[in-house]
């Protein structure tokens, strides 16, 4: 009997062309969106409605001759994505909500529940490639440069991962596209989504004054000490950050400030100058390793965010607590963020930042 | 391939088909005045006086629309405004709490755009309004009730309500009584005139006719605001060019289904019974819901508890059974069921429902192919439970 797999599509074009390729490739394929967010209903309170996507997904499933369901996991989402979020800000952190969704809900009570329906596996449209090995499945990155997206997986370990499919690490994003055009699939040509999906118009320190009502304080200069402004929340900042600080009072050789730390106890934002920003030594606790546990000690290179550029470290770990050593400058790391480490193209695994400091 | 969701749609009888198949392939307008047009006026006159007959109404009482749902619209909403034109404190509608969303949905958009006060009417564990519910509402102020509306038979659980008993209820206080009858009509007795009514909805594609067609039947001498204006081709209450074909399709099935009533109601309630008793003997934890003497025949609706309905329906799916929780939306999103939450039951178990629904090709095949398969699907489902989060 050929496995069962669950597709999740999104109805976007890489999750539409993966589940066509895993019906190519025999698979029995059932195709599900998931519902993250909760949708407000209209006056009769049937509390659903038609989503775009959604639609767009089925119509998908229906060219491919699929069966298709939407599973509602707002519920989940809510508390584990959204209510983190909001919480990791409030605790002066910055989360990637992304990379939570994929541990939480994607790989974790999406893959359960599959596995728990009689699902072998569950596939999604994410760049990235997995690879079997003597030890076991290992996590690698997409061969498209652009558009990897082994970083928001490097939270999957190898249970998860050998229970997921990942049909378009081999290819790049134009591939997929034309794919997705000569299949006459309807969503080959619907544009990328950047935005953070329960933020729709990216307004982030809006969502997060909302939730968190109006929390002034202090921008104080890092140099000097001095206080050279205010602010509505701290959560509004991210260390790294450059717009939206408002200052009245411009350095004097007029060079931009930039965020370079916050504390959350008094509510302090600290501006300084970009070699403030430096970060050579990085702590993180949630480790997860993506395949067999590496030494104690060794190189690799790491990763802090989505596209950012993949910096030559060195790493230790020791009681689930990491540390690593940067031996390229890394400019800018926020707590709470995703550290992934990489062997080469392979993921070793990750953590979430808790210090970082400057020798 | 199983299909027991009949309450959904139930297949076209083949006099039905024919029927409109006959008509499919000829030209004319009924409201046109040549030869082509009296040709498809008199189709759709025969087909009203059918009808009529079939449904113990009067041709003239018969205004058809584009189905169940419309036919509830100008329902609720016409005899609301025309009670409202001729006195404004008119304005309660009492509607029960297990209405089909065609009927709810329609008198709340009434209470949130039109003025209406909108009163709820509880029912009982199997999902029954009883008399002296409406009676109490009526007491409250006898004076300011525009109509009541109260399904013939739920479509949902099956069960089926006193529409005798409270229609003289609302006429005790001068009420216009509105009943959506659609799964009533071809399963049970349904006599317009008997029954009181003063209006009725009946729908073409749960009783073996198209999709898209319905009627709504409303005594003579009643007014109703037209919701479709236009043409004014029925009795200038509802505009359109009447659709001949799928006319004359409806008119064979409903004539055809009440016909044939008695003897497909026996073996449906047969089919029925036996999948309720060996549910009930076959898989542990199970609650049979709806009024188990007043149903309707071909309805038999379970919750299975510790289970989610929509992994219960995919699993089936997977099975080649077609079943329904008979609560999604069109996205396809599940939501608890706002008549189990009226009978009483918590969320979860609303969450854990299933509707097999019989109808005039069902067979006691179908029964053994559930059967062979739903114990394990809901062990299956069970352990599936509710998607967890590891804390
Ligand atoms: C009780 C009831 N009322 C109304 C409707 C709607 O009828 P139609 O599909 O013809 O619009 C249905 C069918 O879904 C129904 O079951």
């Amino acid at each position: 009997m050929s496995k069962r797999v669950v597709a999740a599509m999104s109805g976007g074009v890489d999750s539409s062309v993966a589940a066509a390729r895993l019906v190519d490739q025999g698979y029995d394929v059932v195709g599900i969106h998931l519902a993250l967010a909760k949708v407000k209903g209209h006056a009769g309170g049937k509390g659903c409605c038609t989503l775009d996507d959604a639609r767009d997904a089925r119509r998908v499933a229906d060219r491919l001759g699929i069966p298709f369901y939407i599973w509602d996991v707002s519920e989940e989402f809510q508390r584990e994505v959204i209510e983190n979020f909001i919480a990791e800000y409030a605790e002066g952190r910055t989360p990637n909500p992304c990379v939570r969704c994929n541990e939480k809900i994607k790989f974790q009570a999406v893959l359960e529940r599959s596995l728990a329906l009689g699902f072998d596996a569950v596939a999604t449209g994410h760049y990235a490639q997995i690879v079997e090995t003597e030890s076991g499945p290992t996590l690698h990155r997409a061969i498209d440069d652009k558009k990897d997206q082994s970083y928001v997986l490097s939270v999957l370990n190898q249970e998860q991962l050998s229970h997921t499919i990942l049909p378009l690490g081999n290819s790049t994003k134009p591939e997929i596209r034309k794919e997705a055009e000569e299949r006459g699939l309807i969503t080959a040509s619907k544009p990328d989504s950047h935005d953070i999906c329960f933020i729709p118009d990216g307004d982030t320190a809006g969502f997060l004054h909302n939730k968190l009502g109006q929390d002034p304080g202090k921008i104080v200069d890092a140099e000097t000490g001095e206080e050279i402004g205010k602010h509505n929340g701290v959560f509004e900042f991210t260390v790294g950050q450059r717009k939206g600080l408002k200052l009245g009072k411009p350095r004097d050789d007029r060079s931009p400030r930039y965020v370079v730390g916050t504390d959350i106890k008094s509510k302090t934002v600290l501006v300084g100058i970009p070699t403030m920003l430096r970060v050579d030594v990085v702590t993180a606790t949630n480790l997860i390793w993506c395949g067999p546990i590496p030494a104690s000690q060794f190189e690799c290179s790491a990763q802090v965010r989505a596209h950012s550029a993949d910096l030559k470290a060195k790493a230790f770990h020791k009681d689930g607590n990491l540390t690593v050593e940067f031996l390229e400058p890394l400019q800018g790391l926020a707590p709470g963020q995703t550290i992934a480490l990489y062997d080469n193209t392979r993921v070793i695994g990750s953590g979430t930042v808790v210090t970082t400091t400057r020798s | 391939m199983t299909y027991l969701d009949h309450a959904a749609t139930t297949p076209m009888l083949v006099e039905s088909i024919a029927a409109m198949n006959a008509e499919l392939a000829q030209v004319g307008n009924p409201s046109s005045l040549h030869a082509s047009g009296r040709r498809a006026r008199k189709v759709v006159e025969e087909s009203r006086e059918l009808i009529a007959a079939a449904l113990g109404a009067r041709p003239i009482e018969i205004i058809f629309t584009g189905g169940g749902t419309e036919a509830n619209n100008l329902a609720v909403k016409g005899l609301f405004w025309s009670a409202q034109a001729k006195d404004k404190k008119k304005n309660r509608i009492l509607v029960s709490a297990v209405e089909h969303h065609a009927v709810l949905d329609p008198v709340l958009w009434l209470g949130e755009h039109e003025g209406a006060i909108v009163e709820i009417l509880p029912v009982d564990t199997q999902g029954r309004v009883l008399p002296e519910t409406l009676r109490k509402a009526f007491e409250k102020n006898p004076h300011d009730v525009a109509l009541v509306t109260v399904m013939w038979a739920n479509n949902e659980v099956g069960t089926v309500q006193p529409i005798e008993e409270l229609v003289k209820i609302a006429h005790e206080f001068k009420t216009h009584f509105h009943s959506d009858a659609v799964q009533a009509v071809g399963c049970l007795e349904v006599h317009f005139q008997n029954s009181g009514l003063d209006a009725m909805t009946v729908s073409g594609h749960k009783v073996g006719g198209p999709q898209g067609i319905g009627a709504l039947v409303v005594k003579r001498d009643i007014e109703l605001t037209p919701l479709l204006h236009g043409g004014g081709q029925e009795r200038d209450v509802r505009s359109g060019t009447l659709a001949a074909p799928s006319i004359a399709g409806f008119a064979a099935a409903v004539s055809t289904a009440v016909v044939q009533r008695t003897s497909r109601a026996n073996r449906m309630t047969s089919l029925r019974n036996d999948l309720i008793k060996r549910v009930q003997e076959q898989v542990p934890d199970v609650v049979f819901n709806g009024d188990p003497e007043n149903r309707l025949p071909g309805n038999a609706h379970f919750s299975f508890k510790g289970c989610e309905g929509d992994a219960l329906l995919m699993l089936l799916d997977a099975q080649g059974i077609e079943c329904s929780t008979g609560s999604a939306c069109s996205a396809g999103i599940p939501q608890p069921s706002h008549v189990l939450l009226a009978m009483g039951r918590d969320e979860v178990t609303a969450r854990a429902s299933l509707r097999f629904s019989f109808g005039s090709t069902s067979t006691p095949d179908d029964v053994d192919a559930v059967m062979q398969v739903l114990p394990a699907i809901v062990e299956r489902a069970k352990r599936a439970g509710k998607p967890a989060v590891k804390k």
